[in-house]
């Protein structure tokens, strides 16, 4: 095995072209567990980990540009008016890995259970790609992640990062897991709101081949809210069986497995759960308003 | 010198002193058996079967032994002398030789430069297997068209207790199904030691192990060497919990050692960690319990099923202990217990702290809930009513003689305060950092953030246990220490000798503690135990306490008397001081005599003094085919209350609190006894909620910490405990062991609460999700299988003539 | 492939097959073995580091990518005037049995009163939430932290 050490973006594309073979490393919290227990050893490896131009965030336009190697700590850290986005952060692992893990590497391992995944599928992000030569090209997400542990990415590709359009309106993440900390998600849920567009968004995590996004649930949430009048009036109430019917809706779009860690009747169930709560929560948040209850102006609907 | 200031003792029996090894171990400088290291040293590395059930025709090692750094290769033909070694049956294969009976049971070993040459060098060894069908399903294995595993058939042993008469009328009668999975202990330090060959054509063996005796006394046959040859030194461990009771990698370093005369290391990682050693026996469990309408128990009637996979391992003993404990901590009149241990193609069973208690503890106390319920009873009342004290007869006919304070533990359980109420959550709720009451990582399903109280319940539950101390059964057990009293140039030093295996509990911190006591020395150091000092027995059933800390007492005793002789012969002579009148005895380094001191201990120790004693206890009985005798020496009871909060609309847990009083004798150092009754009780927390080696056709599917999951810091909630120090007449300081009683109890107290949350039967541990929100069915059975037709109440290969560790497992033709 | 990395405060060159880790190069090159290797997967955290002052599992980072880099270890907690006040609170509190946990945890608590000298318990919990003890069930090392800030902070006050 050999390893490239580049110390600039460019190097490390030209390297990548050179040796499509390699295969970059950044935190090593999914690679190196594979290494370890022998069960991957790439002929090279490629540390992205230190590329200045991957660990950077901006907030142009409306429009978040998140680095492939920021870490899920400095997300928390600095990014914590994307609630979704932090709230997945800080439910990944453990500080140990948060500290070292990337957005980079939970795209580039395209695990169905990875926390970062069902945030960007809910807002829509695009993965931004570069190769040698100043090519970059944007996938949309579902475009790019393509199967368990596929992506759609060339040889001679790495991961810039993602974008997406940052909308107003509040959102969460949650996961169910056995323990309460450190697990590798049973099923995961991310829900937003995009109050522009009068939109409900949700994605799924761990219960099918990829994350999964719920098209026609969320059009009838966002139809239920319409009809409630909730988007004119945040005091208005949602029925509670209304937000019962869109939790069976979500629960119908799982595709769920059973496997060591859950059974799918389990996961599709979680999912309904999931998503009723994620339906409330933003219903109060909104009646809390962006700054309400104490709150930081902007923990819902960051602004760029 | 000055002899007038009397200082007392300090650090003493009954101090909450610090551990002996407690500087080195937070400066990461106390070396684990992993840590050791020597020039010249190779890795060696284990091949194992991929196949629960095979025969196996050749094994083709040329592409290994071509490796540049591979210097040996060593298959089954290659072990040196008795081909098989075990702790109570001689029948587990060193390597396999023609079969295989479990998935990952080492077929070959090899010794390397370094772990990835040996890595690489053992995926070119090339195995032909003939894959045979596998027995995995512990009933199935009594079926009489079960392909047998062994060849006098899937028993290891039956074991049948009658007590009065079993068939005696009841009211109320009340009856249940239980099933436990397979428990890892998951220490934290993998398997690890180092074999160094020696001059004489012997080795040193440097393991991370609970019974260095009793490793040599298997190893040295496997080698051929005479026991003196093969020595034995205890490593440091990283944790134990009865999976370092039986024999690891410890022929296969010695093997390699030897035939490259160089030291060998062997190192498990996670994933063969759970393969190279014992779990907690799955179990299935189903009783009856008869009682009168006043809540007084008549009968109870018990059938156990321990599946102890392919191997004997301590097995015997597990069903010997799960079914003695099977009646509970209560006064019985009545009783029938069958109790089988059967042989499949899983992963081997064995010892694991609470030993065959934790899963009869589950069952019987579900049984006492719902017998309270039947009759109306509060739970602890019924518990009350029942309880066993000193004086009440077992299910054995055995007679307590001993502390039995159970009523006691029972009452200062339940008299701990409450935690504070919940506070429900708003109609608007919210996390704590944006406003509302609770921080969510304080829901069930913490850092996963998937509440603000939502269908929040809270349950309570009540469970009492107990557990034997020591060995049972007719086994002479003992331990022996060697102590040595000498002057240092600061003072009077002891020096201990023991070959109790240190594993974390805290052994040596206590032997320290009572040669303070015993010879009113404060500076004690701790030889390192090996086996050149005579056996300590098994650091297991919460024994060594007792044990270890009687032989030093004993040996310390002894060294006081003669140095009491010389100080009376001084006395007198020249210019020593008289002796006053009184009784002689030792404190904070003098002599005293009715009290007054008559000089420094170092002025009689011209010679030092140096005692080895032995420590037996009092001797048991083994049981009959009635299951009647005297098994166990002593017993340890304790009682616990866990608050849950279920989720129960995700099935997700947050243990609340955990209150626990505990039967201790007396706590020679409390603190850490405290910390014994808070990680058994993480262990019992684990086994509730969480923790499965699942094993489906043979072959484990979570051997990682990844998918084996165990306790966080997230998932264990505050421990309140109280300890009833009722002494033990007969032992040292009326010490009783304390690491087990906790784990017993704590499992069948958190499912107690989970039921009491939920309303739902849960009668298989771990419960999951699915059980908490009825997506499953409790687990069911079609009713106990048959008793199986063995000659008598032994394990079955001693009637085959494999006694102790003398027969080698013949292979079938 | 040769490393050259510093490690608690001196420049070391380890000669290292290019897939080891950063532990194994700490622990079987170096000779640095109070960093313990529990799990190799990143779940146990007896490998705890620091890694340019962020905790990281040395078990995760591959050993090239330390390369220049200043890495910490539990070696360089003790100073020549005794025990760093987390080492010295585990010993009091009996938070310590057998100690294979010990070294990551020390790291990881230390770790969090360097940045947060009074955390309250939900804090401690999640910062120690990477670090897996199978002894001690946790509440003496709850203890140990809380005494350990209690003492850090009346050195400050
Ligand atoms: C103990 C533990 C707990 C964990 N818990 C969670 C959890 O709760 N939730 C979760 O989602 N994940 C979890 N993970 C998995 C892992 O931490 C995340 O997936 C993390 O985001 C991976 O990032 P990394 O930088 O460490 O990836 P690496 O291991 O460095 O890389 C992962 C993959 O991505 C590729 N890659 C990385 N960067 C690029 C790039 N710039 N361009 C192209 N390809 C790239 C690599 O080639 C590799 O295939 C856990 C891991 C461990 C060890
Ligand atoms: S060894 Fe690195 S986390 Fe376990
Ligand atoms: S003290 Fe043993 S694992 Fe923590």
């Amino acid at each position: 095995m050999d390893i490239l050490l580049p110390r600039t973006l460019d190097e490390a594309l030209g390297m990548k072209s050179d040796h499509p073979e390699a295969v970059p490393i950044a935190g090593g919290t999914d690679l190196m567990v594979e290494m370890n227990l022998g069960h991957r050893r790439p002929p090279i490896a490629l540390d992205v980990h230190r590329l200045p131009e991957l660990r950077q965030w901006r907030c142009t336009d409306g429009t978040l540009f998140l680095g492939a190697g920021m870490t899920y700590v400095r997300i928390i850290r600095e990014l914590p008016g994307f609630t979704a986005l932090a709230q997945a952060s800080r439910s990944v692992g453990s500080p140990q890995i948060r500290n070292r893990g990337t957005i980079g590497g939970n795209l580039g391992t395209a695990s169905p259970a990875g926390d970062a995944l069902p945030v960007m599928a809910a807002c829509d992000a695009e993965v931004v790609l570069a190769a040698s030569g100043g090519r970059t090209r944007a996938l949309p997400w579902h475009q790019f992640l393509v199967g368990p542990k596929k992506t759609a990415i060339e040889p001679d590709e790495l991961i810039l990062g993602a974008r997406w359009r940052v909308t107003r309106g509040p959102g969460s993440f949650s996961k169910v897991g056995r323990r309460n900390a450190m697990v590798i998600a049973i099923a995961s849920l991310c829900l937003v709101l995009d109050e522009d567009r009068r939109a409900v968004r949700v994605a799924l995590g761990s219960v099918g081949p990829t994350v999964l996004r719920v098209p026609q649930a969320e059009a009838f949430a966002a139809g239920a809210l319409a009809e409630a009048g909730v988007w004119d009036d945040p005091a208005a109430l949602l029925p509670p069986e209304v937000i019962e019917a869109f939790g069976e809706r979500v629960a119908a779009s799982a595709r769920p497995i059973d496997d060591v860690r859950g059974t799918a009747a389990y996961r599709r169930h979680a999912c309904g759960v999931l998503a009723r709560r994620a339906l409330r929560w933003a219903i109060e948040d909104r009646q809390a308003g962006p700054a309400g209850h104490g709150r930081p102006a902007g923990s819902w609907g960051a602004r760029c | 010198m000055s002899i007038s200031t009397l200082t007392k003792t300090r650090g003493g029996v009954g101090e909450s002193v610090r551990r002996v090894d407690g500087v080195p171990k937070v400066k990461g400088e106390f070396q684990f058996g992993s840590d050791l290291w020597a020039e010249g040293m190779l890795w060696g590395h284990t091949l194992r079967s991929p196949h629960p059930h095979a025969l196996i025709h050749s094994i083709n090692v040329a592409g290994a032994l071509a490796l540049p750094g591979v210097h040996a290769v060593l298959l089954a033909g290659d072990v040196p002398g008795k081909k098989c070694f075990g702790l109570e049956f001689a029948d587990q294969p060193v390597l396999a030789g023609d079969r295989v009976r479990y998935a990952g049971e080492p077929v070959a070993i090899l010794a390397a430069v370094d772990p990835e040459t040996a890595r690489r060098a053992a995926a070119q060894i090339v195995v032909d297997y003939e894959v045979l069908p596998p027995v995995t399903d512990m009933e199935a294995a009594l079926l009489p068209d079960a392909p047998r595993l062994h060849e006098y058939g899937n028993v290891l042993r039956h074991v049948r207790i009658v007590h009065g008469d079993p068939d005696a009328a009841a009211e109320v009668w009340v009856e249940g199904y239980y099933e436990t999975a397979m428990q890892d202990q998951a220490f934290l330090g993998p398997e690890s030691g180092m074999a160094i060959p020696s001059s004489d054509g012997g080795v040193d063996l440097y393991v991370a192990t609970q019974w260095l005796h009793v490793d040599r006394e298997q190893v040295a046959p496997c080698l051929n060497l005479p026991a003196e040859k093969v020595r034995v030194h205890l490593s440091g461990v990283g944790g134990a919990f009865g999976a370092r009771e039986d024999v690891s990698m410890h022929v296969h370093a010695c093997m390699l050692a030897l035939r490259t005369g160089k030291p060998v290391k062997m190192v498990y990682g996670r994933e063969e960690s759970f393969f190279g050693h014992v779990h907690r026996h799955p179990s299935r469990i189903w009783m009856r319990h008869g009682a009168t309408r006043e809540g007084r128990l008549v009968s109870v009637r018990a059938r156990l099923l321990l599946d102890g996979g392919a191997y004997s391992s301590s097995g015997s003993a597990v069903i010997g202990n799960a079914s003695t404990f099977a009646a509970g901590p209560y006064e019985v009149p009545n009783a029938l217990i069958e109790g089988t241990r059967v042989f499949t193609n899983n992963p081997p069973c064995g010892a694991m702290r609470g030993f065959g208690a934790v899963q009869v503890c589950f069952a019987y106390e579900a049984q006492m809930d719902k017998l309270a319920k039947a009759l109306g009873m509060d739970p602890v009342a019924l518990r009350l009513r029942n309880a066993l004290k000193t004086g009440s007869a077992l299910p054995t006919g055995q007679i307590i003689q001993g502390s039995a304070p159970v009523r006691e533990v029972i009452e200062r359980c339940a008299a701990i305060p409450m935690p504070a109420a919940i506070p429900m959550p708003d109609a608007v709720s919210m996390p704590k950092e944006e406003g509302g009451r609770r921080d969510r990582l304080s829901y069930p399903g913490g850092a996963g953030n998937v509440s603000r109280g939502e269908a929040l319940r809270r349950g309570v539950g009540f469970a009492v246990g107990y557990k034997n101390i020591a060995y049972s059964d007719g086994f002479d057990d003992s331990s022996e220490a060697r102590v040595k009293l000498f002057a240092g140039s600061s003072g009077p030093i002891a020096e201990v000798h023991s070959a109790a295996a240190e594993v974390g509990q805290g052994v040596h911190t206590v032997l320290a503690q009572i040669a303070r006591t015993e010879l009113g020395v404060e500076h004690v150091v701790l030889h390192p135990s090996d086996t050149l000092v005579g056996s300590a027995g098994s650091t297991s059933a919460s024994r060594q306490t007792m044990m270890s800390g009687g032989a030093v007492q004993l040996a310390c005793q002894a060294i006081r008397e003669e140095l009491f002789d010389r100080v009376r012969l001084r006395a007198g002579m020249g210019d020593a001081p008289l002796v006053p009148d009184g009784a002689l005895t030792l404190e904070g380094g003098m002599v005293l005599a009715g009290g007054v001191p008559v000089g420094p201990i170092e002025a009689y120790l011209d010679e030092p003094i140096e005692r080895t004693r032995v420590y037996h206890h009092r001797p048991t009985r083994a049981m009959d085919a009635m299951g009647q005798g005297d098994p166990h020496v002593s017993f340890a009871f304790a009682a616990q209350r866990a608050v849950v909060e279920v989720d129960e609309e995700l099935g997700l847990v947050r243990v609340v609190q955990i209150a626990t009083a505990q039967d201790v004798g007396r706590a020679i150092n409390p603190q850490a006894v405290y910390g014994q009754i808070e990680g058994g009780t993480a262990m019992g927390l684990g086994f509730a909620l969480m923790e499965e080696v699942q094993v489906r056709e043979g072959r484990i599917l979570n051997a990682s910490y990844t998918d084996y999951l165990i306790p966080t810091i997230l998932d264990m909630p505050p421990v309140e405990a109280v300890l009833v120090e009722e002494p033990e007449p007969g032992a040292p300081y009326g010490v009783k062991g304390v690491g087990e009683p906790p784990t017993v109890v704590s499992t069948a107290a958190i499912v107690a609460a989970l039921r009491d949350a939920t309303g739902r039967a849960l009668n298989r541990v771990p419960v999951r999700p699915d059980d908490l929100i009825g997506l499953t069915q409790p687990a069911a059975s079609a009713g106990p299988p048959p008793a199986p037709d063995v000659p008598g109440p032994k394990a079955v290969p001693h009637y085959w003539g494999l006694t102790h560790g003398q027969g080698t497992l013949m292979e079938p033709e | 492939m040769l490393i050259r990395l510093k490690v608690n405060g001196e420049w070391h060159t380890a000669d290292a097959e290019p897939q080891a880790s950063l532990l194994y190069v700490l622990r079987e090159h170096l000779g640095l073995l109070g960093t313990k290797n529990g799990c190799e997967q990143g779940e146990c955290g007896a490998c705890s580091v620091w890694l340019d002052g962020e905790m990281v599992c040395s078990c995760l980072v591959l050993a090239a990518q330390a390369h220049e880099r200043e890495v910490r270890t539990v070696e360089a907690l003790a100073g020549p005037e005794g025990l760093h006040p987390v080492q010295e609170a585990f010993l009091e509190a009996g938070a310590v049995q057998c100690g294979f946990c010990t070294p990551g945890l020390v790291v990881a608590a230390a770790d969090l009163l360097a940045r947060n000298p009074s955390p309250d318990e939900a804090t401690v919990r999640e910062a120690l939430s990477g670090n897996l003890c199978r002894c001690t069930g946790y509440v003496k090392i709850l203890d140990a932290v809380r005494l350990a800030s209690e003492r850090l902070r009346g050195r400050t006050a």
